[in-house]
């Protein structure tokens, strides 16, 4: 089985985030980078899935010379090869899901496992948005992927409970965050993973115009919050949520 | 990426998220409770060597995850964002124990030795301090005397980092009457009669990490057991002590890089006579000389380990530097401290920890003065 795994390399979420001057986006100076956190479960799920039915694991980025870094993460994991289309343009999720559609029609994988969304855009739109360029099933938010006889049978996170979704490969399923476990990039994997291939390709290499459908005007920072109050009892607490707040 | 991250490769860059994402992950949530217990579990050793983090510097042909002086830097960095100098200690303490083992290419010693602490089986720590002898090497007492295939070893070590829980001893031996000359490496088996272990020693820092004095009374060591040839003790121990050096410096900056993170953090959030301290200017000057002097001193780490990793013997620039983190680390913590006010004295903040824990940083691994007086020798003064 040949899977697809995508990832993206964004801003580390532990960080603080500054917005510029000119609102034209965030402060990247000093700020560190790493594997976007749903795509670790991606990863993982598709070697997990190597590992049960066998195959070959590719990994995909697209973005700038340095996301090297998180694809030779995910070979350290145990992903056998790389692809980066090298960008350093601001996509938007559509001018992605057309670069990964090209990248499918080269490879062909079986299935396709990506994070549910990118944890700086947060806009969870590439997988479904591939999708339908593809014409291909998609089962997201998944917490458990079992494959058998050429369909995915996926576990889905929905809104208050779970679901069940049977698709046929090859589909396209993206990971929520009880998925699994992501294992550690181990250091002697990554000493490996320094061997292992990395092709890089250009937009342009694959014939797809990114010029952005959707542009982004500015960027602000949430209200500064204010200081919590302390409340005598529940009562008071009750009260004041109705009365107050007007939440209850 | 920071000022000084010319020097690091991308593979530097993945050591550290590896061992920043454990250290997140593993340490973080527990550590308060293990500063307090005076331990962390054994389990972690095992879990640390899985994600490959005990084996940096090791080659990958005796189970080690390979990497060099800068990779060490990286994965110290990484596990010190646990917010504990002494769990990275007592999980590194096979950093120290290993390298005369490794160094001496005897396959035997390590098989049993080396092999199974990389794996995190086993604790190894490394014993050359005696109740009577720091940083004078030379005088080292324990005696090693050889009768037929075994060493009678009589005596005693102290200050062994991870000595209490630890299965084998890297051991500073005397073997002869030769100040120097006379110094050997001997590897001793906690188990082995006439070996006894003190409960874990009470320091002002360094809580999770367990530390001991051991006795040896007519243990008796197959002589398989002596690392390298006999006599050559020193001049391993000498050669291993620019590793060590180059890790505490580290330590320094990490410990330092940490009390400023909570010293901004603390100063934005709280609010004296309307407004936050940050809006004091004495505060952020206070601020300001803590990030000026971090950024010199960890540019000055960088450099000496990116040149260590190219194989230059730096002996006079580590020990300035391990001099010039361990000062930065206390001076650091001392300011961090001071903006916490009285929240900086209670245990519950992290900046109360790294205080006492920057302490150990002008003591171990050499002295303040003894780096002074590498430093003077050569200068030739």
């Amino acid at each position: 089985m040949k899977i697809l795994t995508t990832v993206k390399r964004v801003t580390d979420p532990d960080m603080k985030v500054r917005i510029q001057p000119d609102q034209s986006g965030i402060v990247t100076e000093g700020v560190e980078y790493k594997m976007n956190s749903f795509d670790e479960y991606g990863v993982e799920e598709a070697i997990t899935l190597k590992e049960a039915h066998g195959g070959e694991v590719v990994v995909v980025s697209i973005g700038p010379g340095a996301a090297t870094k998180e694809l030779r993460t995910a070979m350290a994991m145990g992903a056998d090869r790389a692809i980066l289309v090298e960008t350093d343009a601001d996509l938007d999720s559509d001018a992605v899901a057309r670069v990964l559609a090209e990248v499918v029609g080269r490879e062909e994988p079986d299935v396709i496992i990506m994070g549910k969304q990118a944890v700086d855009s947060d806009r969870s739109q590439t997988p479904q948005i591939l999708g339908s360029y593809l014409n291909w099933p998609q089962a997201t938010f998944a917490y458990k992927v079992e494959i058998e006889d050429g369909w995915a049978v996926v576990g889905r996170e929905v809104d208050g409970g779970t679901a069940t979704k049977r698709i046929k490969l090859p589909g396209i399923i993206s990971a929520d965050l009880r998925l699994n476990e992501p294992r550690y990039a181990s250091l002697p994997g990554i000493m490996k993973a320094k061997r292992k291939p990395l092709e890089t390709l250009t937009p342009d290499d694959l014939g797809v115009d990114i010029a952005p459908k959707v542009k982004v005007l500015n960027y602000e920072a949430p209200e500064e919050r204010g200081a919590g109050e302390m409340v005598d009892d529940v009562d008071d607490l009750i009260n004041r949520l109705k009365d107050e707040a007007r939440v209850i | 990426m920071g000022f000084y991250d010319n020097f690091l490769t991308e593979t530097h860059r993945m050591f550290r998220d590896t061992a920043t994402r454990f250290a997140k992950e593993e340490i973080r949530p527990h550590v308060d409770a293990w500063e307090e217990a005076g331990e962390f579990p054994r389990e972690l050793y095992f879990s640390a060597a899985k994600a490959g983090i005990l084996g940096v510097g090791f080659d990958e042909e005796i189970g080690g995850s390979g990497g060099n002086a800068m990779a060490g830097v990286m994965v110290i960095e990484g596990l010190m964002q646990g917010g504990s100098a002494g769990v990275c200690a007592g999980l590194g303490s096979l950093g120290i124990a290993l390298p005369p083992i490794v160094q001496s290419g005897d396959q035997n010693l390590i098989d049993r030795f080396a092999r199974p602490a990389l794996r995190g089986e086993t604790i190894g720590a490394l014993a050359i301090t005696e109740p009577n002898t720091g940083s004078d090497v030379a005088a080292v007492s324990t005696r090693a005397t050889l009768e037929g295939d075994h060493f009678v070893v009589n005596g005693a070590k102290l200050f062994i980092t991870s000595g209490v829980r630890a299965d084998f001893l890297t051991t500073l031996v005397r073997t002869g009457d030769d100040p120097h000359g006379g110094l050997s490496f001997l590897v001793i088996e906690t188990n082995r009669d006439g070996v006894t272990t003190s409960a874990p020693l009470k320091k002002h820092g360094w809580w999770a990490s367990d530390t001991a004095e051991i006795g040896f009374e007519d243990v008796r060591v197959p002589s398989k057991n002596l690392v390298g040839a006999e006599g050559s003790g020193f001049f391993t121990l000498m050669g291993n002590f620019q590793n060590e050096r180059l890790a505490l410096a580290t330590y320094g900056v990490a410990t330092a890089e940490l009390a400023l993170n909570e010293a901004l953090r603390y100063s934005q959030e709280r609010e004296a006579f309307g407004r936050p301290i940050k809006g004091f200017q004495v505060t952020r000057h206070k601020l300001v000389d803590m990030k000026t002097r971090i950024t010199a001193v960890k540019t000055l780490v960088y450099q000496i380990a990116h040149r260590m990793e190219a194989g230059e013997f730096l002996v006079e620039e580590v020990s300035m530097a391990k001099n010039l983190a361990a000062e930065l680390a206390v001076d650091v913590c001392f300011d961090a401290v001071q903006l916490h006010g009285g929240m900086g004295y209670m245990r519950e903040s992290l900046v109360e920890r790294l205080s006492r824990d920057a302490r150990l940083l002008p003591i171990g691994g050499g002295t303040q003065e003894v780096m002074k007086e590498i430093i003077a020798k050569q200068m030739g003064l």
